[in-house]
């Protein structure tokens, strides 16, 4: 599977994506036979019901939501090269060593990378704020039932008033990097065939 | 004036001290029979009923009755006080460690005793320190482990406790040896063997020292808990070697062979795991027995201490190791020990832990210091002693880097150099060495005294010297410190959100993830160890949510009358109109008074910022996080018994594509359901061209606001991400709308528990339940369980069935409820994606 894969990506596709993503070779080969694999139409692209078929997704609360960021606003299909550029989020954190070019974007693992990734998980409506209501709704999905709306009203309210400096009610993403500021970023990453790197 | 106070105190501590020494250094000689040299003495001798009596004493002096009970109550109180000043004055203790401060005190004690009585009658004797002093310790620490961190490091704690610690007793023995053999000691009567026991016994980084010095310098959790794990369990590695060259150097020799040598080595395992499964043992033990301590809440708290001690020593008695099993039945049994006893017997183990582990690392350091004045141990030389060090200190550093380097080619985050250096430097050797050298039996080994001399001038030398300059040290490397901020809620519930995308992810890119061990362990956990191990009670989350949402609003509700009584007026209490929140309305007023402020700041008042000296770690964290306010740390419990736990919790040791991966069905239930629910919602818009039911949505202003929201939020720069109205749509019932009910008094859940259905499914609001509580449940196949659907394509079809399983007017009565949950037809053939 991996050489038929690989036969199907150029070289210099796989240069671009590299340089994009940071990905090296072999973990860019393993992914794109895992997306063929996944692509049941094989036309190139995922769509979403690509992803509904990974079973494992229908038993993550935030499965629909994750899938949901894998795709560009307005559209239904990804293909590789944006597959890959999500996956990247959620590659180790690189010391600055080799960030030779400061002036270049900032590679999409960094950590207000990460940390925007989660951001737009919550913030449905793209208006740069995490509303009481779409707290809420994560709340609500990461919560077993057994926690009453009004529970989890009172939670989401102090969630909001701990991170709400500027007192819109609102988590604006500045007062989100703020408040997570202690998240452990390194947990945020996946070591992708950790023997192929 | 401080100063003034601080001398007066000073002045009376000595005096105590001098009047505890007096007696002390009398009842001695008493009790070991020598000539009275002392002064007065001619009183007491008689007080106690020893001669014939003529006539009815009122009073009588009966000091021998009590001297042992009271000298050593005597002494716990010295060393106490000699804490107490030591901590008086924070300028000193930021810069020397408290535990350099208490041997040095030890110092001028000793001085005294040895100035009153010329010979040294009171040291640090191993079968107190192992027996009375060091099991507290070990059993704090096990009890408060940090269990995640722990054994997410176990790994790298395991490799630098065994092969470090052989690494140094066999590297300093052997270099002893070497040196000896080079003629750079002189005259000495030590064998290879001898060096290595001398070896074994200085190869353990000590636990106390260790916790002591790195509690106050703050270093990130994660270089902490290496070096501190690492001196907990190579205290069990240290005293098997210990046992075998002990063995060893009684056998001579000549007559060590092969099948010794595989002996000595099978012992070590016999030893290393027998003590923690002893431990093991003793740990399910105690959680069985505080499930059914409920009776007798008020001696609860003492079974943790007793078990743990027992658990001491029945690895003693059989010869395994006792760190190890005091250890592990700290870390086995805090979990369950913390859910099945009562709120305040927790408390009470949590603080007598510390009392009782404070105190003795006290009383251990001030016995460290007033050991070394003792004539009859100093033996010098210069030779041994300073090899001793140079070796001590340098082979450290040689394992530590050489083992973490090994080990960060492993590590997703590799520990830095500047740690590594910290973690070598952080090799502090201390009490259980000495105990281990005063052990030496001087028959077989002639240099003893040199041996213990050696052993406490490392000791000093590491806890003193290098305990001093941990800190600037740190400061000066840039170590990476702990960061001194509170986990906010928000964080948490990124956190747990970034655990299930993590999961997600490794999912979509068809990955085993990396944490094999933890989730097989989470699986059995939860499978076997948790109804076994924890009270029924205590296992049904709803109670417990009860519980703390019952607490949370007592909370408020105290903080609305104490506010109220602070306006002079509990007026407002009764005022029917005032129908409100406790909590917004508390808010609002003071976001009235000081907008800048978040309201949670108004409570934190700074000075429980302040440090707090402390053994354990877990105090080590909560100085770390500063301590949230008590509401907070509530909330934050709910959502940890609430949130859903990520799948890879669970998964592993089961096909990919096997849906019985996650244990807790409800859960896996819970989720399915709705994310099914979802994509037909969806679905049926995006295909079918059928709406979802937003009409019958009872939207509250705000809501609708955010939907004109979300409608204009499509030309936001942001890159997006897409199908966001089938999300708004689809989760209508979760949201939350106002639900105080006007006139109805204040709606608090947690005095009418009655009205909440506890059923899994249940998602109406209580008043419209009433009538039939049951009808908003679908309940699942066990099909619905094992074969789930896989696209949804299937899923519309599905959309049709749930119909027909409820009646019509249950439809009609939950019609702002969404469609309900499908009943999933029979498996459709597995995609063949895997």
């Amino acid at each position: 599977m991996g050489s038929r894969a690989s036969r199907l990506l150029r070289e210099e596709e796989i240069e671009e994506i590299k340089k994009e993503t940071g990905f090296s070779h072999s973990q860019i080969t393993r992914l794109y036979s895992r997306f063929t694999s996944l692509d049941k139409g094989e036309n190139g692209t995922l769509s979403r019901e690509d992803f509904q078929r990974i079973p494992e997704l229908a038993i993550n609360p935030l499965g629909d939501r994750i899938i949901n960021a894998f795709f560009p606003e307005g559209e239904d299909q990804v293909n590789f090269r944006g597959f890959m550029r999500t996956l990247a989020h959620f590659r180790p954190i690189e010391d600055n060593e080799k960030n030779k070019n400061p002036s270049a974007t900032e590679p999409l693992n960094s950590r207000t990378n990460k940390l925007l990734f989660a951001f737009r998980l919550y913030d449905l409506d793209r208006d740069d704020k995490i509303s009481r209501d779409e707290l809420l709704q994560v709340l609500r999905m990461m919560v077993g039932v057994n926690i009453s709306d009004e529970q989890l009203g009172s939670i989401a309210d102090r969630t909001i008033q701990e991170a709400d400096t500027n007192g819109d009610s609102c988590i604006s993403f500045n007062e989100f990097i703020k408040a997570s500021f202690v998240v452990n970023i390194h947990i945020c990453t996946v070591v992708w065939f950790p023997f192929l790197s | 004036m401080a100063t003034l106070w601080r001398f007066t105190l000073f002045l009376c501590m000595l005096l105590m001290a001098c009047g505890g020494l007096s007696l002390a250094s009398k009842e001695a000689k008493t009790r070991s029979s020598q000539t009275e040299t002392g002064t007065h003495n001619t009183t007491e001798e008689g007080g106690h009923g020893a001669g014939p009596i003529t006539t009815l004493p009122i009073v009588t002096w009966k000091w021998d009755h009590i001297s042992v009970q009271y000298l050593v109550a005597l002494w716990v109180l010295v060393c106490w006080l000699c804490k107490l000043l030591i901590e008086a004055n924070h300028n000193v203790t930021n810069y020397i460690p408290e535990s350099a401060l208490l041997i040095c005190s030890g110092f001028i004690l000793g001085g005294m005793i040895w100035g009153a009585d010329k010979v040294q009658t009171f040291s640090l004797n191993p079968t107190v320190f192992f027996y009375f002093l060091l099991p507290q310790i070990i059993l704090d620490s096990g009890y408060h482990m940090p269990n995640k961190l722990f054994f997410t490091n176990l790994g790298a704690i395991l490799i630098h406790a065994v092969i470090g610690t052989c690494w140094n007793a066999a590297s300093l023995g052997l270099s002893l040896w070497g040196c000896h053999m080079g003629g750079a000691m002189g005259d000495l009567d030590i064998g290879l063997l001898q060096y290595l026991l001398f070896g074994s016994l200085m190869a353990a980084v000590d636990p106390v020292a260790v916790l002591a010095v790195f509690d106050q310098v703050h270093v990130n959790e994660v270089l902490f808990i290496i070096v501190f794990g690492e001196s907990l369990l190579n205290d069990g590695v240290t005293v098997v070697l210990f046992n075998v060259f002990d063995a060893f150097v009684s056998l001579g020799g000549g007559r060590i062979n092969a099948a010794e040598i595989i002996k000595g080595i099978v012992s070590f395992f016999v030893v290393a795991f027998g003590g923690s499964l002893v431990g093991i043992a003793f740990g399910i033990l105690i959680s069985l027995l505080t499930r059914c301590t409920k009776n007798i809440q008020i001696i609860e708290p003492g079974f943790i201490f007793v078990m743990g001690y027992l658990s001491y020593l029945t690895a003693e008695m059989l010869s395994l190791s006792a760190i190890l099993s005091t250890t592990f039945c700290g870390v086995l049994c805090q979990k369950y020990v913390r859910a099945n006893m009562d709120e305040s017997s927790v408390q009470t183990v949590k603080y007598a832990m510390k009392v009782f582990a404070n105190g003795s690392e006290t009383i251990i350091f001030v016995f460290l210091g007033i050991s070394a004045i003792d004539k009859v141990i100093w033996v010098w030389n210069t030779g041994f002693i300073l090899l001793t060090v140079f070796f001590v200190f340098v082979y450290r550093f040689i394992g530590v880097f050489f083992l973490q380097w090994i080990l960060n080619r492993y590590r997703l985050v590799p520990v830095e150099l500047m740690d590594m250096v910290i973690m070598s430097y952080g090799g502090l050797r201390g009490a259980v060495a000495y105990g281990l050298a005063v052990l030496l039996d001087e028959k077989k080994i002639k240099e003893k005294n040199l041996m213990i001399c050696t052993t406490l001038i490392v000791v000093y030398f590491t806890v003193i010297l290098q305990g001093i300059t941990m800190k600037p040290l740190v400061m000066w490397l840039k170590v990476k410190r702990a960061a001194v901020a509170e986990v906010s809620l928000l964080e948490k519930i990124t956190n747990k959100m970034f655990n299930h995308t993590l999961v997600a992810i490794e999912d979509i890119s068809g990955q085993i993830g990396d944490n094999y061990f933890r989730s097989k362990w989470r699986h059995f956990e939860e499978k076997w160890m948790t109804p076994f191990l924890m009270k029924p009670s205590a296992r049904k989350k709803q109670d417990d949510v009860f519980d703390v949402f019952h607490q949370l609003n007592l909370k408020d509700a105290m903080e609305y009358v104490t506010e109220g009584e602070r306006r002079g007026s509990l007026e407002f209490v009764r005022n029917d109109s005032a129908i409100l929140d406790f909590k917004k309305k508390l808010e609002s007023e003071y976001t009235e008074a000081m907008p800048d402020i978040p309201p949670y700041m108004i409570h934190d008042d700074g000075a429980i910022r302040d440090h707090i000296p402390s053994v354990s770690l877990e105090m080590h964290e909560q100085t770390m996080k500063a301590m949230r306010e008590p509401e907070a740390v509530d909330v934050h419990h709910l959502l940890d018994q609430h949130l859903y736990k990520s799948r890879k919790q669970y998964r592993h040791g089961f096909s990919r594509s096997d849906f019985k991966i996650n244990r807790d069905e409800k859960e896996v239930q819970e989720i399915f359901q709705r994310t099914m629910r979802n994509r037909l919602e969806s679905f049926k818009s995006a295909k079918m061209g059928v709406s979802p039911p937003k009409t019958l949505v009872k939207y509250s202003k705000k809501e609708q606001q955010e939907k004109v929201k979300t409608k204009r939020g499509n030309k936001h720069t942001l890159p997006p991400f897409t199908d966001a109205s089938g999300y708004d749509s689809s989760y209508p019932s979760f949201s939350m709308r106002a639900t105080y009910r006007p006139g109805g008094g204040i709606e608090n859940p947690a005095f009418m528990p009655d009205l909440y259905p506890t059923d899994l499914l249940q998602e109406i609001p209580p008043w419209l339940a009433e009538g039939e509580p049951d009808s908003s449940m679908v309940a699942p196949s066990l099909r619905a369980q094992a074969n789930l659907p896989n696209s949804p394509m299937e899923m519309h079809r599905l959309g049709l069935l749930p119909a027909s399983t409820r009646s019509t007017d249950t439809k009609q009565m939950n019609n702002d409820q969404l469609p309900p949950p499908p009943t999933p037809p029979p498996p459709p053939p597995p995609s063949g994606h895997m």
